[in-house]
């Protein structure tokens, strides 16, 4: 028995390690492509950049990257974290109270058919420019999807196991920490990852309607002077935060749903 | 009998929904034994299901009278009844240990004696080993088994198992009848066991209880005068084959 566990073990590693190494070589290949394409068809540069001249564009100062990144940054995290912590708490407050979620969840619905790009112009009216109005709307269109997964998590709990825990007069406290919540955090992390790509749009979205600072107003201000190495530069560091939001939240669903719940 | 320890006298369930009437269980009269096992059986519909309900204090019942333990064994409706379901319900973000100690934790006892009860259980339903894995890496029947364990760590008098290996392929379900055979010997609880496995009602039960639906009522109570320990081999015999003929009898289907 214990023989071939260790093998399929040793197999597992193997297959890990091959996986990133193609991941890996598939995106090289794929910069390697994008060089070969400009050079060899002598794309012009304002048309569409070279890698290397995509990287040359971080030199020049007047961008000021690392407070554009910043800016973007702090808006995705924040109105992401914000759209996590109030979106699980009115997911909760409804499952706590039934009147709530059959009042408010339909009003929710309605409100979140509205276009939340066309509140842009409100949100600027309402707050200014700034970071603000760009958290409210990476917020703004997030939230939704997290309260629905985690409400519906919520409500999904095998009716057997809550008789199991009343003929054992289990408290209604007890039955949400042990059963409901923990069987709850996979819907809630199905809805975090969806809201992690949308909050991405959401912060940039913002800072193309109206903003000051931000890597979305960089783009905005270099395509006047037909920078397109700046605005692909801006465009890969996006996605780049894109990535770092989604594998954090896929690393703590690693942490913390046992791989069988996933979903 | 002495003083049996579960006694039901015109049990009647009513289920009311939308202005409809349902009558559930009617005229249910029996009585069972400490450490009796007693098989409940009748097809799908019958009510068997809302019986062990009542019996767990999970549905009201609109006549008759209902009362559980002696005043050798008094009962304790918080702490008395074990209950096992068709699916094993395990949690599944918890390990098998913990998921067997679930009870424990709702009523609280020490956590460090019932994590020892806990082990002891595991061992005892063969599950020595899988303490640290998760449900997924368990096989369904040994998930059963597990629930077996968790319906018995807080040392409940009454076990109430409805239709416990209804989900298992039929090699899994007569091993897990030998098993259950001989937990219930070493446990010495009284187990109210449903099913709709005729020869698994004969089979397990020292008594059987045969319901009938449309409309529902108790057809049958008859003891099962087959000795303990039973081996598979009683299946074989005459008088086996005459108890399950009744039920099927009974049940029209002959
Ligand atoms: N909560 C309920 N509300 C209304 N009717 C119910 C409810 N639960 C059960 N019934 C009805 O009562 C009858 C008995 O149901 P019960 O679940 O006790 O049957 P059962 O013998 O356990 O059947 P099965 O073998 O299919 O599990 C059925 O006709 C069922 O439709
Ligand atoms: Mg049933």
């Amino acid at each position: 028995m214990i023989a071939p566990t260790i093998r399929s073990g040793e197999r597992l590693v193997g297959d890990n390690l091959q996986r990133y190494t193609i991941a890996v070589l598939s995106h090289l290949a794929l910069v390697a492509a994008w060089h070969f394409f400009i050079v060899l068809g002598k794309v012009p540069t304002f048309v569409m950049p070279s890698p290397y001249a995509t990287l040359h564009a971080l030199l020049v100062p007047n961008y000021r990257w690392i407070e554009n990144i910043s800016v973007t940054a702090i808006e995705i995290f924040g109105g992401y974290f914000l759209a996590i912590v109030v979106g699980i708490g009115i997911a909760l407050l409804f499952s706590w109270f039934r009147v709530l979620e059959m009042t408010m969840m339909p009003l929710l619905v309605t409100l979140n058919m509205i276009p939340k790009v066309a509140l842009g112009p409100l949100i600027i009216v309402w707050f200014s420019y700034g970071i603000g109005p760009n958290v409210a709307m990476a917020f703004a269109i997030c939230f939704f999807p997290i309260v629905l997964t985690t409400a519906r998590g919520l409500r999904e709990v095998e009716p057997d196991l809550l008789d199991l825990v009343r003929t054992l007069k289990g408290s209604r406290w007890q039955i949400f920490t042990k059963i409901q919540l923990p069987g709850a955090l996979p819907y809630i992390f199905s809805g975090m990852k969806v809201a992690a790509i949308l909050a991405v749009a959401g912060a940039i979205v913002g800072e193309f309607l109206g903003s000051d600072r931000g890597l979305g107003y960089l783009m905005l201000q270099v395509q006047v002077t037909l920078d397109t190495a700046a605005m692909f530069m801006a465009v890969i560091l996006i996605t780049l935060l894109g990535m770092i939001l989604y594998g954090f939240v896929l690393a703590l669903e690693r942490l913390l749903v046992v791989r069988d719940a996933r979903i | 009998m002495s003083e049996p320890f579960i006694h039901l006298s015109g049990v009647r369930k009513i289920y009311r929904t939308r202005g409809v009437e349902m009558l559930a269980v009617s005229e249910a009269t029996f009585d069972v034994g400490a450490g009796e096992l007693v098989s409940l059986v009748g097809p799908s519909g019958c009510g068997k299901t809302t019986l062990l309900k009542i019996l767990a204090g999970l549905h009201s019942h609109d006549a008759g009278t209902v009362r559980i333990g002696t005043r050798d064994q008094p009962f304790d409706p918080a702490r008395d009844i074990g209950m096992v379901f068709q699916q094993p319900l395990l949690l599944k973000w918890r390990k098998v240990l913990d998921n067997v100690l679930l009870p424990a934790e709702i009523l609280g006892l020490p956590l460090a004696a019932s994590r020892e009860r806990a082990r002891d259980l595991l061992r005892l339903v063969g599950l020595q080993g899988s303490e640290e894995k998760f449900p997924y890496e368990l096989s369904g029947g040994m998930q059963q088994r597990a629930s077996i364990a968790r319906a018995l760590v807080h040392d409940p008098k009454l076990i109430l198992m409805d239709e416990p290996f209804g989900a298992l392929d039929a090699l899994t379900r007569e091993k897990m009848n030998l098993e259950l055979l001989r937990i219930w010997q070493k446990a010495k609880k009284t187990i109210l066991f449903v099913t709709h496995g005729i020869t698994e009602a004969v089979f397990l039960g020292t008594r059987v209880i045969v319901l009938t639906a449309g409309p529902a009522r108790m057809a049958d109570n008859f003891r099962v005068d087959i000795p303990h320990p039973r081996t598979l081999d009683v299946k074989t015999q005459e008088k086996f084959g005459e108890y399950t003929r009744r039920i099927y009898h009974l049940l029209g289907m002959e």
